[in-house]
Order: C-alpha cells, then structure tokens, then sequence
C-alpha cells in the first residue's frame, strides 16, 4: 500500500503557517501579555508601573466578593449547562416523534439560535422588568414579589432563564440529528426486545446519543462562562452593583470599566488555567467513557 | 448632463480644498440621545464661527467606554484631541501625568486670556491640581438636587424638606398619607456618600481629600455616614423611601409615573424630564441636610464630565483645541448649553446671562443646580481625587444594595467599603509609581 505523504517537508509547514500564526498572534501572544501584566501594577497611560509579583493573585483570593463571584459561577455554569442539555434533550426526543408538520415545529424550536446574547438579554429585561415585566406579574400570582436589579436571587434567576433559552436551539438542533443518525434497524431491534419506552431510550438510545452529547457538554460549559457576557452585561444594565457576576463578566468591570489592567489581567490568567484544567479533565475523564460508532 | 457634473466635480475640488486648509481636530464624547444632539449642534456652530478650524465630535458610549477607548488610543498612539472625561476617572487621567495639557497652560500658551475666577466656584476647583491649575475644563457640570412631585407635595399638604429630620417627621408620613413613596434617587455613592459629606462639609479622604497626595485613605466609615444609611434602610422598610437597583431610570421611572413624590437626580436632568412633558407639574431645591449634624449646609461637589486636551499633538492642533475651550466657555455657548440640556452654566458671565434673559423665571428649578453650588464653601467642599474611584463606586453600590435587601448590616457594610476601598487606593498609588 502506498503511504498518502507530502513530497517535501516544507510544504506542510508553509500550509499550516497561516493557522499557526494566527493562533501565535491572537492567542499565544495576548495570553503572554496577560500573563505578564498580571505582576504588574500599572498606569492605564502606561506612564508608571510597579513590580508586585504575586500581589494582584493573593488579594484576588482574600477578596469575598471575587470568591463569591466564582462561586455564582460555578452554580451558574452547573445550572445553566444541565438545564439547556436536558430540556433539548426532552424536546428532541419529542421532536423526533413527530411526524405531523414536524418542520414548522422543529423550525419553531431553531430559530431563538438566531438571537444574538445581548438581544436575548433585552427580551429577558421586558419580560421581567420590575415595574411593567409580565413575568413578574406572573410570580406575584404565586406571591413571589420578583424584582430584577434589586435582589441577588431574582437577577440570577432571570439571567439563568435567559441563557437556557438562547442555548436551548444549538442543543436541539444537535440533539435531534443525532438521534436521526440512529439506524433503524437498531431500534427496531430494541422495539422486540424491550416494550419499555424510558428502558429503550437509556438503553439504546443514550448511549448512541453519548458522543453528540459529551460534544454538546463542552460546548454549553464554554457557552455558559463566556459566552453569557452579553446577556449579563445587559441584565445588569452596566451596574453591577449587588447583582450576581461571572467570573468573565468581573474581568471586564475591573478592567474596561474600571482600568486596573495588573488586577484584570491576573483574573484572566485565574480563568485561563481553570479552563484548561476542565478540557484536560473533560478529555481524560470522561471521553474514556464514550464509545464512537 | 456633462455641465452638472462639471459643478459637482468643481465643489468637490472646493471641499476638498477647504478641508485642507483647516486644522481639523476630534472630540471623543459620551454625551448620548438629546445631549449628543445638543454637542453635535455646538460643534457645527463653531465650525461655522470660523473657518481656520473644523471640530469633529464622536461618540464614545458610556463614560467608562470613553475613558478605556481614550486610554487605549492614547497608547497607540491615536488619540482624539479633546477627551470627555467624568468625575469618577479624574484621577486616572489627571494622574497621568503627560497625557493630558493642563487646559490652564493650553490656553494661555495659544494667547486666551484665563482667569480661574470666572468660573463659578462649586466647578472651580474639581478638575484642578493640589495648587489650583485646572487641568480639565468643567463641560457638562452638574449637582445632585431633589426634584418634587408639585401636586403631590400640595395633595398631601406639605413643602419640600429641607432637612432629612423635617422629611423623616412631616413630609414623609404625610406623602405615605397621601398614597405616594415620598423618596428615591438615581446614584447612592454619588448622592448619598459624595455629596452627603460636601453638603455636611465632612472629609471624604485623607490628604485633603485626596489632592495633595496619591498614598491617601477613604473616610467613609464614619458615624454621620452610618447614620444616614441607618435610616435609609428605616425609611425603606417603613415605605418613606423606594429603591429599585443601582440602575439610574429604574429609579427615575417611579418618579415619572407619579409613584414617587421627591427624586434625586442630576441637575442635567432638567432637559429630560422637561422633554418628556410629564402629567403632573414638578420643580426641584436642594438635597436635605442633617441639622444634627451641621447647622450651616455648604455646597455640593459638580458631577458630570470634563474636557481633557489629549498630549502629544501638534501645535496648529493645539491651537484649535484652545480656539474651541475659548468657543466653548463663551457665555452665549454655556447659555444655550445650559439651557437646552440642564447642566450648570460654569461661567459667572454666563449665570449672570441666563438669569438676565429671563431663564429662571420661566423655569425656577433650572437654577437649582448653580445655586447650591454657589452655596457656602469649606475646606472639604471643593471635590475629591481618588484612583479606581469607578471600582470604590461598585465597591458602595454592592454593600448599599445588600444593606438595603438585609443581606448585611450597615456596620458590616461600611467596614467592608472602607476596607476594599483602601486596598483599592493602596494599589492605584502603587500604578502611580
């Protein structure tokens, strides 16, 4: 058999140089940068600068409030992440039963994706505005005197609203490919040899199900601590106030908003670890798990 | 055919001509919706005064964006000539040594003639260094002041309080008497903090107030402060007081649709509320004072923004920033300024104009503003200059918020802002270094 290769060594190199330095100038050298003015405290003009060393990370972790903004976070992110794959999940499955004008109803469920962050959050802020929201008219039916803006719980509440819903069409959309992608003949197997709808579908299905899954899970954890900016930032309508904070939304009020680049820039390389520990983590733990077909 | 597009060529030559031969320099604002109109207008009818200069104003956004989209210009290189700059970021620019001309030094250099008593003397002083240059010309210039509800005030009987024990006593249960929530304000550090300890002639910071020096701490945690804040939460659970987030319409809003009786808000925001032709007649006064605290209230610290003249331009350019400062601090330009958008004229001549046509008998509350920052001055009066002022604001507003949703206690609460709030200035100073 004759090996498919390049002819020479160079070529190779010469089409992956574009990529790479892409990657060098918009990735490796901002996050060096990062890296480096973490240690520093430093005039916005740049007319003066400080040596700290690892002053700007040690008051991160004595600050209660950014400990309590990474604790919002990882609820947040949990919420956000189990919420959107679990009810695309729900509506796929349902979605996929459908035979009956089954294309309106999938396009119904699709087409939030089209909605940018920023836009969701400006329909999150109408629909639970404190004064005139109709949702919040509808919680005081339950007696729930919801107030957005004011009280920590109902804001974190509506942004974990928002960011479900503007997440829930990727889901569903990958979701039910996948389930399509399922040979027949396979569930036609599993029809004879179990009656039960819930054991076929955890049975059979989910598994085959698992790699679009595991896929999706990467994808909403990446969506739910970046991603949400816009919806956040909107929410809290540029106050930040006593209202919940993400870890990244932090980063930009400290830093744009607020012109500390050492103490903004240490909170990023913070972030920058986290997320490279949870994608070695997603990669050995539970990708082991998975079984490609 | 051919003819018309021999004229258009031609005035197309001229244009073209005219632009080069005028010195043309940029204007970053954050001025938005009616205010960008009214900074649009001042900017066309300068260029039409003369024709050796042309002024371009952009919006910028908010003021944070502004400021962070002038930081990272000037660090490329691309600054705009004149940048507006707020209150909370004056020490961050001001600091900056080399970033800025002083305007004081930029005019007299391009022969204007500049006497800092010509200003009135609440704006005199903010946007100046320890020994009193100006650094920055005072543009938008506005206080805090107390609108009222007219109607509102007659149904339930009473007058504007002018002191928070008069408020606490007879407006406020008559106001709750007469169906209304007596009070909100838009800003809680800049209302209830800031000009809380100008209006009580209280030290804000150590190094007279931050002015002299950039190794300085807050003094926030201070009884009169907590006192305050003791009763604002009293007043809110007593339903004397109503708050909706740290979001400045939230909190307007209830004003504007009659639910609320007396709101504090911003002298520049007269042109709004007169804009929006509200159903009910309303005027404004001063903010309220603590008569156990002082007898003899003082005036309030400006707010709004400033314009800075960016370094590292050419002369010519210089010149016509210097041409527009003149242009600007005009009485004819404050005036109309004034008029149209509610922030003080910052000029004595110009005060003296708009009183002279006749503006303040035609809107009383319109004079509001200046006149409490021309009440009596004192030593800790004339403003305050603190690094990472927009972090030490989040800072208040976070710890005011949970006071106020009974997540913590004002002690707690107070102890916590002046803790963060010194950390915060520890590491400006060390930026500074």
């Amino acid at each position: 058999m004759k090996r498919a290769g390049f002819s020479t060594r160079w070529l190779p190199i010469l089409l992956l140089l574009p990529q790479l330095s892409i990657i060098l100038i918009f990735f490796y050298w901002p996050a060096a940068h990062a890296v480096k003015s973490s240690f520093y405290l430093q005039d916005p003009f740049g007319f003066g600068e400080t040596f700290v060393g690892m002053k700007n990370y040690t008051s991160l972790l004595n600050s209660s409030a950014y400990l309590r903004s990474a604790q919002f976070t990882v609820v947040f992110t949990l919420l956000v992440t189990i919420l959107s794959l679990s009810l695309a999940l729900l509506l796929a499955v349902k979605a996929d039963k459908v035979i009956k004008g089954a294309k309106a109803y999938r396009t119904l469920l699709m087409w939030v994706y089209a909605v940018a962050p920023p836009v969701a959050g400006v329909i999150g802020l109408v629909l639970f505005d404190q004064t005139w929201g109709p949702l919040k008219d509808f919680f005081g039916l339950f007696g729930w005197d919801f107030r957005l803006g004011v009280n920590y719980f109902d804001t974190a509440f509506a942004m974990v609203v928002v960011s479900v819903w503007k997440q829930l069409p990727v889901n569903f959309i990958f979701f039910l490919s996948g389930l399509q992608s399922i040979p027949k003949s396979v569930r036609e197997a599993a029809l004879i040899d179990n009656r039960s709808a819930s054991g076929r579908f955890w049975d059979v299905t989910f598994p085959l199900l698992a790699p679009t899954a595991f896929f999706l899970l990467i994808i909403n954890i990446t969506y739910a601590l970046f991603d949400t900016f816009g919806i956040i930032d909107t929410v809290v309508k540029g106050e930040p106030s006593n209202n919940p904070m993400t870890l990244v939304y932090r980063v930009y009020v400290d830093g744009f908003r607020g012109n500390d680049l050492g103490g903004s820039s240490a909170q990023s390389v913070v972030l920058m670890v986290l997320v490279l520990a949870l994608t070695v983590f997603q990669f050995r733990m539970v990708e082991r798990r998975i079984h490609y077909t | 055919m051919k003819h018309l597009s021999f004229v258009s060529a031609a005035a197309l030559a001229l244009v073209a001509n005219t632009a080069f031969a005028e010195t043309e320099i940029t204007w970053w604002h954050a001025m938005g919706g009616k205010l960008g109109d009214t900074v649009n207008q001042i900017a066309a009818d300068f260029n039409a005064s003369q024709d050796e200069y042309t002024i371009t104003p952009v919006f910028k956004g908010s003021y944070e964006e502004t400021l962070t989209a002038g930081i990272a210009a000037f660090r490329a290189g691309e600054q705009p000539n004149i940048m507006q700059v707020f209150d909370a970021g004056a020490a961050t620019v001001i600091g900056a040594k080399g970033a800025t001309v002083p305007v004081q030094d930029l005019l007299e250099a391009n022969g204007v003639e500049f006497d800092i008593n010509d200003y009135i003397s609440g704006v005199r002083y903010f946007y100046a260094d320890a020994d009193g240059k100006m650094i920055g010309m005072p543009f938008n210039s506005s206080s805090p002041i107390m609108y009222f509800n007219v109607d509102a005030l007659a149904a339930a009987g009473v007058e504007a309080p002018k002191t928070w024990e008069e408020f606490e006593t007879v407006t406020a249960p008559a106001l709750v008497a007469a169906g209304y929530i007596p009070l909100a304000e838009s800003h809680s550090p800049w209302i209830f903090v800031e000009n809380f300890m100008s209006r009580h002639n209280l030290p804000f910071a150590t190094n007279d107030n931050g002015y002299t020096s950039v190794d300085t701490q807050i003094l926030v945690n201070s009884d009169e402060l907590k006192m305050h804040w003791t009763n604002v939460k009293e007043w809110l659970d007593e339903g004397y007081f109503g708050w909706y987030g740290a979001s400045w319409d939230d909190n307007q809003a209830p004003f504007e649709e009659c639910k609320v009786a007396l709101w504090m808000g911003s002298s520049g925001s007269f042109g709004g509320l007169m804009q929006k032709d509200l159903p009910f007649e309303f005027s404004a006064t001063y903010l309220p004072y603590w008569e156990s605290i002082t007898t003899e209230p003082t005036q309030t610290f400006i707010g709004g923004a400033s314009l800075f003249a960016m370094a590292g331009q050419s002369d010519e350019e210089n010149a016509a920033t210097a041409a527009f400062f003149d242009y600007l601090t005009s009485p004819e330009v404050q005036y109309m300024w004034h008029r149209e958008t509610g922030y003080v004229p910052i000029t004595t001549a110009a005060y003296e104009m708009a009183k002279a046509d006749g503006h303040y008998d035609r809107f009383p509350a319109a004079e509001v503003g200046i006149q409490q920052l021309s009440l009596a001055s004192g030593e800790n009066t004339k403003g305050y200059r603190m690094g990472f002022y927009v972090q030490i604001r989040d800072v208040m507003n976070r710890e005011f918020g949970r006071i106020l949703t009974g997540e913590t206690s004002v002690d707690d609460a107070f102890a916590t802002i002046e803790s963060e709030a010194n950390e915060l200035l520890s590491r400006f100073a060390m930026t500074q270094g």
